[in-house]
């Protein structure tokens, strides 16, 4: 046991969670108290000794499930021969569903033809029958999956071909329109939805015992560490916005809120304990005469920093857009902390977007306007930096002032136009900064077509920004 | 001294019996904390429940609940302890002439002249108690480190008197609405919990405890509009506290079932944004 632990917490830290030799000591006694077959209580047990950041619950989960998954009675892996309690209600189900159908069943699950199975999915999923969808997720695998023993393909592949034979997409459907044959006629609009969220609740649980079955296999094959090396993720927080899946991005859009919570009131913070200022001889003499004209209580101006303005110019074309995207995500979050927040996007042409942020309160929304109406293609829609700065620079350029910060967002790479490097010279000579914001690794900086050096060294600092953490040192540092 | 509850169900029924509806993880991180004698940092959403548990742990273990609300600019002299300065005074002033120096400086700085705060005070009760220190991340960094040594020792050192140590362990709830990242060693200090939107069935049973009068059609109807809702990309997710809201005013209004044009017309209640209802009330065709 104890070694399975310490396999485990090393698991942790190869993940990225910062796990410390106290909650380490700490985990060993937390499950010294607790009854070992609670599975339920041993992971709570260790997360809330282990995890103390809640973005990190999912890592966290991933790890557990592929180092205690295997050891519960119930979660042993019995290869279709029905045993225990969940195969006898299954059999039980079966059995009854087997009759409508004069078809006397018997034996196991790897009987029924597939139409069988598909029904028996069907009710489950109508009833939310918990145990009956976990046998089922476990006979779906064994029955689509194909899994073979040293087979050097992922999880994934797995659940692919599994979950591709049990066309859950169209069983969402079918289910609703069983739903109104039940209720005889028509559901009202608010009835349907909601009953359409039941159903893809219900069938979401459905594949992520799926998936956990799975998993499970594979462990079984490979072993716990082997498998916890393929399954391992980067926290949400040093996933890279130029390379997040569609999942990844998800969460990454669930983390930015509370960052921008966090970051707003570390920055109201910061703005109000500044230095304290000079002597406020008004109001020191005022508050004197409560005292019969003895200054007892000097009073001070507290100074108040100038909220900066800020300028951001940012490249939207395919291959930044998702940074892009989230900056200026940010940055709006934010916008209450600056005195102005200004919003340009380019592709080879440029357009200002700071309406689409005004007339509306989401901000995702404004970000979806831009995505469809702004005015960025000039020729053929690959990134020019040099004509959008020049076009910048003729139509806005005035408008830059020593208030204003300027923060410009691209990886610079230009396909080989010209870089027109002197807009950006001009600029830091007008603005307060100009910072200049990089998605890519900055050993691909000036590779190939990339010209940020060229731009980089006429503003205040280049910065690399491949994820959330970076992009939030950096605001910090802005404001 | 003998721990506080027996086994895991033990604390999930009792917290049952005094309406609060704990699941798995709330009650095993409370029967932990007690076993281990270390303090819950609860974390979460605002309006889940966090400052209740700390409340409903104190009704269930018929202790004292002593509350700490951390703001900005909380010091010492507010959360842990201070001298009645006024009160030495008189004291100097009382016999000017009789005692020596050194007999009124013992006594000056004797328990007589201290007052006790919040922390102070829960180190030295008598009877059992809970310390609730509630929106933690509320203090700055540097207050933070007050709270370390009365949590991984619990006891206060005060440099007149010596170190007071605590006659019995407090349970010790802080709360954080995660508005700022906490110290490392204040979460190493603590055990670790989220509380988050309860799960449909659980949302439903808390509105079915909390809310007299209510049929279990109504409470099964809001709970599932209320979780349709959360996945929606909204400024504000409804909160527990605000679908109990919802649920008092359906049923003041005398409600069995809703219908859309009725959650429509009361949607503001739950939700506290222009944008949010608009929203929410198209995505659920009730427009």
């Amino acid at each position: 046991m104890l070694d399975l632990l310490s396999g485990f917490i090393v698991e942790l830290r190869n993940a990225g969670l910062p796990v410390s030799l106290t909650e380490n000591l700490d985990a060993m006694t937390a499950i010294s108290h607790i009854p070992l077959e609670d599975r339920e209580a041993f992971k709570y047990a260790l997360g809330a000794t282990l995890v103390k950041n809640h973005a990190h619950w999912r890592s966290f989960e991933t790890v557990f499930e592929v180092y205690f998954s295997l050891r519960g009675p119930e979660y042993s892996i019995t290869d279709g021969d029905g045993e225990g309690s969940v195969d006898d209600f299954l059999r039980q189900m079966q059995d009854a569903q087997m009759k409508g159908e004069g078809n006397g069943g018997a034996g196991g699950m790897d009987q029924l033809t597939p139409e069988e199975l598909m029904n028996i999915l069907m009710n489950a999923l109508m009833n939310g029958d918990q145990a009956m969808m976990r046998a089922l997720a476990r006979q779906a695998v064994q029955r689509f999956a194909g899994m073979e023993p040293g087979r050097p393909v992922g999880g994934t592949y797995y659940l692919y071909r599994t979950l591709r034979n049990l066309d859950l997409d169209g069983m969402s459907e079918k289910l609703m329109e069983a739903s109104r044959q039940q209720v005889g006629g028509e559901l009202t609009k608010l009835e349907e939805r909601l009953e359409r969220d039941e159903y893809n609740h219900r069938i979401e649980q459905f594949k992520q015992e799926v998936e956990a079955e799975i998993r499970r296999r594979l462990v079984a094959d490979r072993g716990a560490e082997a498998m916890a090396k393929t399954l391992r993720k980067p926290l949400p927080e040093d996933v890279e916005f130029m390379h997040a899946s569609r999942d990844e991005m998800q969460n990454l859009k669930k983390a930015l809120q509370p960052l921008t919570r966090k970051l707003a009131a570390k920055l109201a913070r910061k703005r109000r304990h500044g230095r304290k200022g000079p002597l406020d001889f008004r109001n020191t003499v005022r508050h004197s005469l409560a005292y019969g004209g003895v200054p007892a209580e000097p009073k001070f101006k507290y100074p108040r920093p100038a909220k900066p303005e800020l300028i951001v110019v940012a490249d939207i074309s395919g291959s930044v857009a998702a940074f892009a995207r989230f900056t200026l995500m940010l940055v709006y979050a934010l916008s209450n902390q600056f005195s102005k927040v200004r919003a340009f996007v380019f592709i080879d042409g440029i357009d200002e977007v700071t309406d689409y942020f005004k007339k509306t309160e989401d901000v995702s929304e404004a970000i979806q306007r831009i995505n469809t109406e702004a005015d960025v293609i000039w020729v053929d829609g690959h990134s020019d930096y040099g004509h959008a700065f020049e076009v910048f620079w003729e139509k806005w350029g005035k408008e830059i002032n020593p208030k204003s910060s300027v923060i410009l967002l691209g990886d610079a790479r230009n396909n080989y136009h010209a870089s027109q490097a002197w807009v950006i010279k001009e600029m830091k000579q007008k603005a307060r900064k100009v910072y200049w914001l990089n998605p890519e690794p900055r050993s691909y900086w000036n590779t190939g077509d990339s010209i940020v050096g060229e731009y980089g060294v006429h503003t205040d600092g280049v910065f690399e920004c491949r994820n959330l953490r970076q992009l939030e040192a950096f605001v910090e540092k802005l404001a | 001294m003998a721990p506080r509850f027996d086994s895991v169900q033990q604390v999930r029924d009792g917290l049952k019996a005094v309406n609060y509806l704990a699941d798995d993880g709330i009650a095993g991180v409370a029967f932990l904390a007690d076993r281990l004698g270390k303090p819950i940092l609860v974390e979460g959403p605002a309006g889940t429940g966090k400052t209740q548990l700390a409340k409903s742990i104190a009704e269930m273990t018929g202790a004292r609940l002593i509350r700490l609300q951390c703001y900005e600019g909380l010091d010492e002299s507010k959360a842990l302890y201070e001298w009645n300065y006024k009160k030495q005074l008189l004291r100097i002033q009382a016999d000017k002439n009789s005692d020596s120096w050194s007999d009124v400086h013992d006594d000056i700085f004797g328990d007589e002249f201290l007052l006790t705060r919040p922390l102070l005070e829960a180190i030295t009760a008598e009877e059992p108690v809970v310390l609730l220190i509630d929106e933690v991340d509320r203090v700055e960094v540097e207050t933070e480190a007050l709270l370390l040594e009365i949590l991984s020792e619990y006891q206060v050192s005060i440099p007149e008197l010596g170190t007071i140590t605590a006659k019995q362990i407090p349970m010790v709830f802080l709360t954080s609405n995660n508005t700022r990242e906490l110290s490392e060693a204040l979460k190493r200090r603590c055990l670790f919990l989220h509380v988050d939107y309860p799960q449909m069935d659980r949302e439903k049973e808390i509105v079915l405890t909390k809310v007299e009068g209510i049929t279990e059609m109504l409470a099964d109807q809001i709970a599932r509009i209320v979780r349709s809702i959360r996945q929606l990309d909204l400024k504000k997710a409804p909160s527990v506290s605000e679908t109990l809201d919802w649920a008092r005013t359906l049923v003041l209004l005398g409600l069995e079932t809703i219908d859309a044009e009725q959650a429509k017309e009361t949607l503001h209640v739950l939700l506290k944004y222009q944008t949010d209802i608009a929203k929410a009330a198209k995505e659920l065709s009730i427009d």
